[in-house]
């Protein structure tokens, strides 16, 4: 084997805290990782948010992050160790040999800049290529990377092409430098399925084609399964388990490991429609004030008591807009909408108090869902004292009885939502619908923002729910794996219509239309090989018709 | 009340000290207001700190006394503005459309006169009170408070709890009063601390110009006035007034300063 490009030994990363009520601190969040690079391989670094993922791909270039600090350790790129090296040694390494793809293309292209001024800058500016060389050079990974019209894109600003073909031109932007090394920083979680798979299949023939070595760090063991060749499991800045992807992927060791590899596992039996549905939708169709166009065209589903029905689309399909019309935010312009028997008002200040508590909302972002100023205690307390009138003891022994639900205990009761993780404050605002006591729950992307394996515990948690209270779900998600797990009928939407609906056994067993094909052949499954399964088999289609 | 950085001590040991002259005058002060008690301009003594003014009445004494006025029509003025122009300009964020549009463009003519002139205009017809001062003063300011207050609660009202809170239905009052204003909270305290000095220099400026407090009651303001000429003869009682001023906007917003890092650190750090 060569001489590693990049050998990090014993590296320790330190920040400073700032806890509430208590003087800021510094900790120790990445604890002594290990790990070499050979030249033309790819290590995948994964792990939960928190894990030091990220810390640790920018340390390989000699960079700390906002208060983060690099506090020991080597990190060794081809040959001289960079943490000792002086400040224009460590410039010419950063957007020379080392390069960087962050995870929104979106936020790190300057908006009034042309492209290709973007992607030619560090090699221009480090003086490996003349302007006229680099641009050849960006035209090519253009055509590389499978982008429309290679020899024009570049002239084109970033507001004018999509995330994922922006998303492409940034590791252009990386590779153009001719690179020994390319840090990959979870360059397509912002991006939906269907996307994904384009960008996630040209980065991979651009690592192949190129031989750089890279850096890929994402929370989707899915994912880094497809283009790694090793794999290092973090977990809270310590090293898991590293190894082959091969193994990682078929004979995990560690328990942790073990769980990522076996998360969205979870298996729910469709249930029988009943004689009246809880929430009808009629031929809903909608548009933002001020807009020409509707998001929605003719809309029209069905959810029975106690069921859950799956909205499932790609970001733009109009699915969040349904749980507006339905919440009451955005009267439609035509449809009715039917709730436990009574027609409801379109808009929200036409409902009754009553017509309110049945149906409840949770956000994707509990943070936000959450009044940052009042206590979990006062959160999930004031709808049973605004529906029920509770108070005093009454109240404090029902939100108690509410946080067992939840699998928290009433220490909690005082904390504020800034002091709970990320889960904890999802499981709060399920706590605060259910104390509404409602006939439906909209839950709206509630998974996306978490962990893998804290979204499987809220799943598993809501399903349990269900059983004990017989809530309904209108459950909106772009995530497949989420939908197989808890739905038992599903609604495919694309561009504001529903292109598919039915029982779940049914939308997800062939024959297929053209869409919901494309959406779940495009879930990364865990397994090796399963990229080029999907090109191969879109390909032969392709070539079919 | 541990963890108080230095900054912050020495605001509140200022701040405390002027706000403690203020409401112990009587008690603190070697003579009355408006007593003469020396010769024209005397230097400093053992008798008169801070020397005597124009018409022989001891420096210190009125500095007193005047702070007292100063602070006191400042203050109240202060809370006037924050009462007023934070409830209408949450108001206005949460109703929107044309009860906002009324109230913005109400505010914006109001604003388009510059308000050292608009309160002349006002207080050359109206009896010059202090009630009437501290009105003009108050109503003037509430602007800028409002201003800042709408744009905040604009910001916060699309936050998703508040969202949350309309689908269960809460009245305006709630959504207002325990969703939106403990969030804009730190912004509208810092901005307190920075009124409240314009509201010092305002007042001031009006004493100076002679339509603020009318003598024989004295404020910051109006001493310096009475002393201006003495500047020309090297009589330095028209400075003490000026430093007065100076360390009490300092010192305001210091704690200020504090208060705000306080609050935000409440909310996990996020602004």
């Amino acid at each position: 084997m060569s001489d590693p490009l990049l050998k990090v030994r014993n590296l320790k990363i330190g920040a400073t805290v700032y806890p509430p009520g208590e003087k800021p601190h510094d900790i120790e969040i990445v604890h002594g990782v290990d790990f070499d690079l050979a030249p033309g391989k790819v290590l995948g670094l994964i792990g939960e948010s928190g894990a030091g993922k990220s810390t640790i791909g920018l340390a390989s270039m000699a960079y700390g992050r906002g208060g983060v600090e690099i506090t020991g350790g080597e990190v060794w790129v081809n040959g001289r160790d960079i943490l000792k090296s002086g400040i224009r040694d460590v410039r010419s390494l950063r957007g020379g040999e080392v390069t960087y793809v962050s995870q929104s293309a979106a936020a790190s292209f300057n908006p009034a800049k042309k492209i290709m001024d973007q992607v030619i800058e560090a090699a221009v500016e480090h003086g490996k290529f003349t302007k006229a060389q680099a641009e050849d050079r960006a035209r090519a990974l253009f055509a590389k990377l499978g982008l429309p019209d290679p020899d024009n894109i570049g002239k084109r600003y970033p507001h004018q092409v999509s995330g994922g073909q922006l998303q492409r031109c940034m590791t252009a932007l990386a590779l153009c430098p001719e690179p020994d090394l390319v840090v990959f920083d979870e360059p397509t979680t912002a991006l939906d399925v269907t996307t994904q798979i384009d960008v996630l299949k040209a980065i991979k023939e651009a690592i192949r084609d190129t031989g750089v070595a890279a850096l890929y760090i994402t929370h989707d063991l899915a994912v880094v399964a497809q283009v790694s060749d090793d794999i290092m499991v973090l977990r809270m800045g310590d090293m898991v388990e590293y190894g082959p992807t091969d193994q990682i992927i078929n004979a995990p060791q560690e328990e942790y490991t073990k769980a990522l590899v076996s998360v969205r596992s979870i298996r729910h039996e469709e249930k029988q429609p009943s004689a009246t549905p809880v929430l009808t939708a009629k031929k809903i169709t909608a548009r933002y004030k001020g807009t020409n166009f509707d998001v929605l065209h003719d809309v029209s589903v069905e959810l029975h008591p106690g069921q859950t029905l799956a909205v499932v689309g790609e970001s733009g399909s109009g699915k969040s807009t349904l749980a507006r019309v339905i919440t009451g935010l955005l009267p439609p312009s035509h449809g009715k909408i039917d709730f436990a028997g009574r027609s409801l008002s379109d808009a929200l200040a036409g409902r009754s108090r009553e017509d309110l508590r049945e149906l409840q909302m949770i956000y994707q972002m509990a943070d936000v869902a959450m009044n940052p100023r009042q206590t979990v205690g006062t959160i999930i307390g004031r709808p049973l004292e605004f529906y029920f009138g509770l108070k005093g003891a009454e109240k404090r022994a029902r939100v108690v009885e509410l946080l067992d639900k939840i699998e928290m205990g009433d220490g909690f009761i005082d904390r504020y939502p800034a002091e709970l993780s990320g889960g904890q404050k999802q499981r709060v605002c399920i706590a605060r619908a259910l104390a509404a006591k409602p006939k439906l729950i909209i839950c709206d992307e509630v998974t996306s923002a978490l962990d893998p394996l804290v979204a499987d515990g809220i799943l598993k948690l809501l399903l349990d729910l269900q059983k004990v209270e017989d809530v309904a779900y209108l459950f909106i998600t772009h995530d497949l794996a989420t939908v197989r797990a808890i739905a038992d009928s599903i609604a495919v939407m694309y561009q504001g219509k529903v292109v598919r609906y039915g029982p779940k056994s049914q939308v997800l067993s062939p024959p297929f239309d053209d869409y919901t094909d494309l959406l779940l052949s495009s879930v990364p499954e865990m397994k090796l090989g399963w990229l080029e399964e999907v090109i191969a088999h879109r390909k032969m289609e392709s070539a079919g018709n | 009340m541990k963890n108080i950085p230095i900054s912050a001590m020495i605001g509140l040991f200022f701040t405390g000290l002027y706000f403690a002259a203020a409401i112990l005058a009587p008690l603190i002060a070697p003579y009355g207001m408006a007593e003469v008690v020396g010769d024209v301009w005397e230097p400093a003594s053992s008798e008169h700190l801070l020397g005597t003014d124009n018409i022989g009445r001891d420096l210190l004494s009125r500095m007193i006394y005047g702070g007292r006025t100063t602070i006191f029509i400042a203050t109240v003025a202060t809370a006037l503005s924050f009462i007023t122009g934070s409830v209408f300009g949450l108001l206005a964020a949460v109703l929107g459309g044309w009860a906002d549009q009324a109230m913005s463009r109400f505010v914006d003519l109001i604003m388009s006169i510059p308000s050292l002139i608009f309160a002349l205009v006002v207080l050359s017809v109206m009896p010059v009170t202090i009630p009437v001062l501290i009105l003009v003063m108050g109503l003037l300011d509430s602007t800028r408070v409002y201003r800042l207050a709408r744009a905040v609660a604009v910001d916060i009202n699309v936050m998703d709890y508040v969202e949350a809170a309309k689908l269960r239905g809460e009245g305006r009052g709630w959504v207002i009063f325990r969703e939106i204003l403990p969030n804009a909270l730190s912004p509208l305290v810092a901005e307190m601390g920075l009124r409240f000095i314009f509201m010092v220099l305002f007042v001031s400026t009006l004493s100076f110009l002679g339509l603020g407090v009318q003598p024989p009651a004295a404020d910051w303001g109006g001493i310096v006035k009475e002393n201006k000429e003495g500047i020309v003869y090297g009589i330095g009682a028209a400075l003490w007034p000026a430093v007065a001023i100076a360390t009490l906007a300092i010192s305001v917003n210091l704690v200020a300063d504090w208060i705000l890092n306080r609050t935000t650190s409440l909310k996990g750090g996020r602004g």
